[in-house]
């Protein structure tokens, strides 16, 4: 078997599962600290009820987060050993980095968060829980700087020669702050605060819908939705911004975002269509003239560098790129939409009679999830065939000295073990959902 | 031994300190975790998961950053190693993913055929992640055949063989050991006492294995000795290390627990000390040919990674010991199960 295409299935496959769980727990983390500051000023022990439901249900999030993530920290040795030579200098730092700010932060504080209720007082608990959101929104930056230099390297030089060539740092914060960190950040970020406000508004809109735990779920959706609004507003502007920097920084994965393929001519906008890389058009598409040109330079007759402007070797797969960019973009406008309908109605206070409405809130949790998939996919696949753009290619990174044989068997065994930890993860946080915010008494009346 | 200390050398020292706080913390939930079934009823399991529940995460960040310095310190170690010993390390990655889930979902469901299961899966992927974790380290002692460009093309069978699994099963013994005594400090009635007694065995397994394995590395694994023979005074460490195994069971039966587990952490810490000095200056020892060997000049970052790092370290490192021994203070004393354990 091909090592280098096996490399990269399991890495996508592996950080494709690793991403359910983060925006999740950095999403729910701003709830869970705006849910016990709630019950902190308002002594409601409602709240106090709520914070430790969402907090439980952290906690499972968070061990598969843990668990899934242990695996990328080494999957860059492992399965990377030529780019890990190559970008040690400059990205090990900011793993490191991770490490010592966000990751013992997040689990050390997290063990208050969960096990510390008689034991601190509730301010101290509450510090806790702010702690615990910080440092999941740490992991995001540091990882997020990392992979936004290999999206756009700036603050290294390259060193050496032949097969021992290596970047080596000049300017740490040009590193840090190179040209897509920012945008991407916040990005990313509102993309996880969307993934867990959908999430506690999923649930309370099941729970409305069964005539069950009504005060709880009415107390749920006045703190989940404006979350949801807030943060899906926005990412149509850090989206708008993400787009912007691409246009400057990669001029062919925004080709490829929008099927664009004349070297240098106006760009028109899709709002959905199918690529035909032999014919090098869209097809079956509906078109905004002129309209990508104008989001760009605020001109509709600008030309824009287009896919022929780049060897066919230094494309990246352009229709997948353009359907997983515009389905994230579709997505979110929905989402918009829905949260703005939704919050209109809560402020008529006619929400909870929409029960068709609360049946999309309730399957509505998909949507944030895809959306983020989908967005990483475009971003890491419309970086090709680059693995660093314009330095180092995906071909050239792999691991040359681990056979096919070897490869084959994680593969297989990561698809099998991630298959019984995601039924196993949907199993019982649909027990936890269906037992509901009571807390469980009865759990020790077994014997092994 | 050139003591004029440079950056490499405190970039040696400080991957050294992350991995030896691993061995130290985790090593004792691993080690709960292979006496797991060697507990009857569900509450004494219960107990002994929740002696470790709000921690064993926290622990294991220590392996996490430590492998994250391992990549910017010296990049060309953590592509070498890790490409290199690829099955070992995957089986190692499947340990600490059953060990992770297996804590969180044991006792989320009352059945008996579902708390078997996750006991059985955290006690075996804990004993296989000790057992990994030393075999690795047997076979960076014993050496590994590299080519001029530092790569690793042997197969996981050839990281098998005596040496290193007996360095492996010597870890095994040592978390072991340092785990019951870990669980002596944390249970009372008669699970302490019985805790007590598998203490005294798990001692005695650590001490025969630990003499073993440094006869065989006198006589199999000179180079291992080297830095040692040429600065004597550095035997104290290894003085150290007996001393403090010794006075484990003094601590114990004069039921001083707490200074017990202390004398239990500064054995593993010499341990890995001794480790540490046996390959000072290599990172990864190749053997036949030595002059291939990764070593903290010819595989590190450059200075200005070194530099932007201590002081990544030097700001970082403090908080984190400021509020890990926090939490550990706020979580100390005997395990109580209460509505929110595990
Ligand atoms: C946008 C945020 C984000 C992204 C893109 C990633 N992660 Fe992640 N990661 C987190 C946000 C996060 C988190 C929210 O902080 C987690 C989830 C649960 C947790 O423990 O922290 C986490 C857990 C987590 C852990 C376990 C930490 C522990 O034991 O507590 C490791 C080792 C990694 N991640 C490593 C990675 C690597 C190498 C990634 C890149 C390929 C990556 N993560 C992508
Ligand atoms: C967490 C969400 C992420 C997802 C869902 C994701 C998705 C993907 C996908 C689908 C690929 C395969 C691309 C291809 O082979 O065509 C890939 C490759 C890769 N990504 Fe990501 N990525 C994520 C985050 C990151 C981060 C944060 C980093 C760096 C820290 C990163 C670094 C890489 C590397 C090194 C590869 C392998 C080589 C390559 O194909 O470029 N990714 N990722
Ligand atoms: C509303 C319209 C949206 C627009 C215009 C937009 C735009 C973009 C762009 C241009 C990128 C690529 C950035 C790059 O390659 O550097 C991107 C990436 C991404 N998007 Fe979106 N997006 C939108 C909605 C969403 C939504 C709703 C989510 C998730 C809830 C999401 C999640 C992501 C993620 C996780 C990435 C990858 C990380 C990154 O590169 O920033 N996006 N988005």
């Amino acid at each position: 078997m091909d090592v280098f295409l096996l490399s990269r299935l399991q890495f996508a496959f592996t950080i494709a599962f690793h991403y359910i769980f983060p925006p999740l727990s950095i999403g729910l983390g701003v709830l869970l600290v705006i849910m016990e500051a709630r019950w902190l000023k308002t002594r409601d022990p409602l709240y106090l009820e709520m914070t430790k439901f969402w907090a439980r249900i952290f906690g499972l999030i968070f061990a598969l987060g843990v668990a899934s993530g242990i695996v990328m920290e080494f999957q860059f040795g492992t399965n990377w050993s030529i780019y890990s030579r190559y970008v040690g200098d400059v990205f090990g730092s900011a793993l490191a980095a991770e490490g010592i700010f966000a990751f013992f932060l997040e689990s050390g504080f997290l063990a208050i968060l969960l096990f510390g209720w008689n034991r601190v007082k509730p301010v101290t608990h509450f510090l806790a829980t702010c702690m615990v959101a910080l440092g999941a929104h740490f992991s995001a930056v540091w990882i997020i700087v990392a992979n936004s230099w290999q999206q756009t390297p700036a603050g290294h030089h390259i060193v050496g020669f032949g097969t021992g060539l290596r970047a080596e740092i000049v300017d740490f914060w040009q590193v840090v702050f190179n040209p897509s960190s920012l945008h991407r950040l916040s990005h990313t970020l509102a993309g996880a605060w969307q993934a867990g406000a959908f999430l506690a508004l999923s649930v309370a809109a099941y729970y409305l819908l069964r005539n069950k735990h009504i005060a709880f779920s009415k107390a749920t959706l006045r703190i989940a939705l404006p979350v949801a609004m807030i943060a899906s507003l926005l990412q149509l502007l850090t989206g708008h911004a993400s787009a912007s920097g691409v246009a400057r920084n990669q001029p062919a994965k925004l080709a490829a975002f929008e099927g664009h393929y004349p070297a240098s001519a106006p760009a028109d906008m899709y709002l959905f269509g199918w690529v035909n890389q032999e014919k090098e058009r869209v097809q079956l598409g509906l078109r905004i003239p002129g309209m990508l040109s104008w989001m760009v330079h605020g001109d509709s007759k600008a030309p824009l560098t287009g896919l022929q402007a780049f060897p066919p070797d230094d494309r990246p797969p352009v229709n997948l790129v353009f359907q997983t960019y515009h389905l994230m973009v579709l997505l979110g406008m929905g989402l918009i939409g829905l949260s703005l309908l939704a919050l209109l109605l809560q402020f008529r206070n006619r929400l909870s009679e929409q029960r068709w409405l609360l049946w999309i809130f309730v399957f509505a949790v998909l949507g944030p999830q895809a959306a983020n998939q989908l967005g990483w996919a475009s971003a890491e696949v419309g970086r090709q065939p680059w693995i660093v753009q314009n330095l180092l290619r995906t071909r050239d990174a792999f691991s040359p000295n681990v056979s096919g044989g070897e490869l084959l068997f994680s593969l297989v065994m990561f698809f099998i073990v991630y298959a019984l930890l995601l039924a196993l993860f949907i199993y019982l946080l649909n027990d936890k959902i269906q037992h509901g915010p009571e807390e469980r008494t009865s759990m020790e009346g077994h014997r092994a | 031994m050139n003591l004029a200390f440079d950056l490499n050398t405190i970039w040696f020292f400080l991957v050294g300190v992350l991995f030896a706080g691993y061995a130290m913390l985790d090593g004792f939930d691993l080690g709960v975790g292979a006496l797991h079934l060697f507990t009857r009823g569900d509450e004494n399991r219960r107990i002994l998961l929740n002696a470790i529940a709000p921690i064993w995460d926290g622990n294991e960040v220590w392996l996490v950053t430590g492998g994250g310095a391992l990549f910017a310190a010296f990049p060309e170690v953590y592509a070498t190693a890790f490409s290199g010993f690829y099955v070992a390390f995957m089986l190692l990655l499947f340990g600490l993913i059953f060990r992770a889930v297996a804590i969180e979902f044991r006792s989320k469901q009352p059945m008996a055929w579902w708390r078997r299961f996750w006991d059985i899966s955290f006690s075996l992927s804990s004993i296989l992640s000790s057992l990994l974790i030393g075999v690795a380290l047997g076979n960076m002692a014993w050496g590994v055949p590299l080519d001029a460009q530092g790569n690793f093309n042997g197969s996981f069978w050839s990281l098998i063989h005596p040496y290193s699994v007996l360095v492996g099963l010597c870890t095994v013994a040592l978390f072991t050991m340092h785990g019951s005594i870990y669980l002596v400090l944390k249970t009372e009635g008669a699970l302490q006492q019985q805790v007590r007694e598998w203490s005294r065995s798990t001692i005695i397994s650590f001490v025969l294995f630990y003499i073993t394995v440094t006869m065989f590395t006198l006589l199999y694994v000179p180079h291992m000795t080297d830095t040692i023979r040429a600065n004597p005074w550095l035997f104290l460490v290894a003085l150290v290390n007996m001393l403090a195994i010794a006075n484990i069971p003094r601590e114990i039966f004069h039921g001083r627990e707490m200074r017990a587990f202390l004398s239990s952490c500064a054995a593993v810490i010499a341990l890995l000390l001794l480790f540490g000095i046996g390959t000072y200056p290599n990172l990864v020892y190749s053997n036949p040919q030595p002059a291939n060997s990764l070593t903290i000049y010819n595989a590190a970052s450059s200075r200005k990674t070194l530099q932007i790092m201590l002081i990544i370290a030097l700001c970082g490192v403090p908080m984190v010991l400021a509020y890990t021994g926090s939490i550990y203070w706020i979580f100390r004393g005997k395990v109580k199960l209460d509505a929110h354990s595990y």
